[in-house]
């Protein structure tokens, strides 16, 4: 099976609960209540992503541009399974990582080796594999002793470092990178720089959502600009980070 | 430098499609508990790893949980006994195996409240079967229950009672019980983080099954009012479990009021499920 990934006229809206809009007497009340019925369906929901629909073959690095609130965070994580679309159609060949947070779902008081422990486990690991990943993380984060105490009392940095390790261990054929596994250049360190590298060659599709012209010239094949949840352009990095840079802000 | 871990085949295709009706979201239901039953051993760590946290850097560890419930039962058991005449040698092992009994139901629903809401951090990380989490409440809470049932079997070795082979009969309604246990969960779950005022009216309402339902009164003491226990299912739904351990079998009545409580359970909690299971994520 070769590697692919297609999503076609996907919309999302995003529903935001608030105040009235999580209380179940409220909203029995208004059902049953004709005089009410004006505002029962005052739940606000915000336009995420719109009719998005592209299609990406093994060996295509896509580059996700657009300002703040423009849905590439979104976008991610409906490619990562993590919200299921309400319109249209997703479908990933192909194994899948998504770099989406830094802790990555860790649990702060468990220690770093159970972290490693479910990560492995959730991977559907054996138990041989898992030590080698506990091995391969707690050598290059560096942890020592830290890997068995709860990962509330590390440092931020060594947080940073074992999610990361934990992160770029399971090679996949798909990536989904949030820019933070790229932001603040100036505190990663050079070989954390060379294992990300590493490992977003060895991924046969890679989706990264950044805000750095310069990371898209040096990665992506190809930029899509989102804008208000839909595509404003779709093109080679050049042409499309010209108009991208060039748009008036707004 | 790195490990080069292989990703199982399991996980190497992932399609979704936005399908209106219940057919379809039935068939995506349906695929979620079977990942889920795919991953038994990540929800056995998760739920073991859940009782550790609980009791790290205690002497004791879980068995705090057996030391408070043994306490809870001496106390009671005297004070009772006294209250409502009876003798104590009767009364206290009847009165052990309530309370423990009680103790998993009403902690397993208190955790079915906030199954998906606890688990925020990893649902909005990575892809995982929802029922995954309505398995770890029901095993996390059967762990607890193992350590409680020492209390049980001392009390009955002291007392020297035994129920005999009626007991065998506690296995497969208890088997129901774990089953009510995941779909309560996944209820439960979806409409407390949806609705955050249901836990509070769910914590009311448990708490009035505590005193209706013959968990320290026994049932006999209602007289000619005991048929009416037919009609509370927290009570027939105790009583399928702790009678057989007690050595009586449960009336047809309570056996039919307890089968079709559940069956209601069950389908809620399918429609349920069905419908909001893509809307979870955005609740939490």
């Amino acid at each position: 099976m070769t590697t692919e990934l297609l999503i076609e006229n996907v919309s999302l809206d995003f529903p935001l609960y608030h105040g009235n809009a999580r209380s179940l007497k409220k909203t029995v009340l208004n059902s049953v209540s004709g005089r009410m019925a004006n505002d029962s369906r005052a739940r606000v929901s915000v336009q995420a992503l719109r009719d998005i629909s592209f299609h990406l073959k093994a060996g295509d690095r896509l580059g996700l541009v657009g300002g703040n609130g423009a849905g590439k965070t979104t976008l991610l994580r409906i490619l990562a399974g993590i919200y299921e679309p309400q319109s249209g159609h997703l479908r990933i060949e192909g194994s899948l990582n998504a770099l989406l947070d830094p802790n990555l779902g860790m649990n702060l008081e468990l220690s770093g080796r159970e972290n490693i422990t479910l990560r492995g486990l959730y991977h559907g690991l054996n138990p041989a594999e898992i030590r080698k990943l506990a091995d391969d993380v707690a050598a290059f984060a560096d942890l020592g002793d830290f890997l068995d105490l709860p990962v509330r009392i590390y440092s931020s940095g060594m947080v940073v470092r074992l999610g990361f390790a934990l992160a770029t261990a399971i090679r996949p054929q798909v990536l989904l990178m949030d820019e933070w596994f790229l932001a603040g250049d100036a505190n990663f360190l050079e070989k954390a720089r060379a294992r990300l590298e590493d490992m977003v060659r060895g991924a046969e599709i890679l989706v990264l959502s950044t805000h750095m012209p310069s990371v898209i010239h040096e990665w992506c094949s190809r930029v899509i600009w989102l804008d208000h949840g839909r595509i404003r352009a779709d093109g080679r990095p050049d042409a499309v980070m010209a108009e991208y840079l060039n748009a008036p802000r707004g | 430098m790195s490990a080069h871990i292989p990703f199982p085949a399991s996980q190497a295709r992932l399609e979704l499609t936005s399908q209106p009706g219940f057919a379809a979201r039935s068939a995506l239901a349906w695929q979620d508990l079977a990942e889920a039953a795919t991953m038994w051993h990540l929800c056995c760590t998760l739920s073991w790893l859940d009782i550790k946290l609980r009791y790290r850097g205690s002497v004791l560890g879980p068995f705090w949980l057996t030391l408070s419930t043994a306490l809870m039962i001496g106390s009671m058991g005297f004070l009772y006994a006294e209250l409502f005449g009876m003798d104590l040698h009767d009364y206290l092992p009847f009165l052990a195996l309530s309370i423990v009994l009680w103790n998993f139901i009403g902690a397993l629903v208190s955790d079915a409240c906030v199954c998906f809401t606890s688990a925020e951090g990893t649902i909005r990380s990575v892809r995982m079967p929802y029922a995954l989490f309505a398995g770890r409440v029901v095993l996390r809470n059967l762990l607890v229950l193992a350590h409680n049932v020492v209390v049980i079997v001392v009390v009955d070795v002291l007392l020297q009672v035994a129920p005999g082979q009626i007991a065998l009969l506690a296995i497969p309604a208890f088997i129901l019980w774990l089953l009510l246990g995941v779909a309560l969960s996944v209820l439960l779950g979806a409409l407390c983080a949806r609705f955050r005022d249901i836990p509070p009216i769910v914590g009311s309402v448990m708490q009035m099954a505590f005193f209706v339902s013959a968990v320290i009164w026994r049932p006999e003491q209602l007289k000619s009012q005991e048929y009416l226990l037919a009609f509370n299912p927290f009570f027939t739904l105790l009583e399928i479990v702790r009678g057989p351990l007690l050595g009586t079998v449960p009336s047809m009545q309570v056996y039919l009021s307890a089968g079709l409580f559940s069956a209601a359970i069950f389908v809620a909690s399918w429609l349920v499920f069905a419908r909001v299971r893509g809307r979870i994520a955005f609740w939490i």
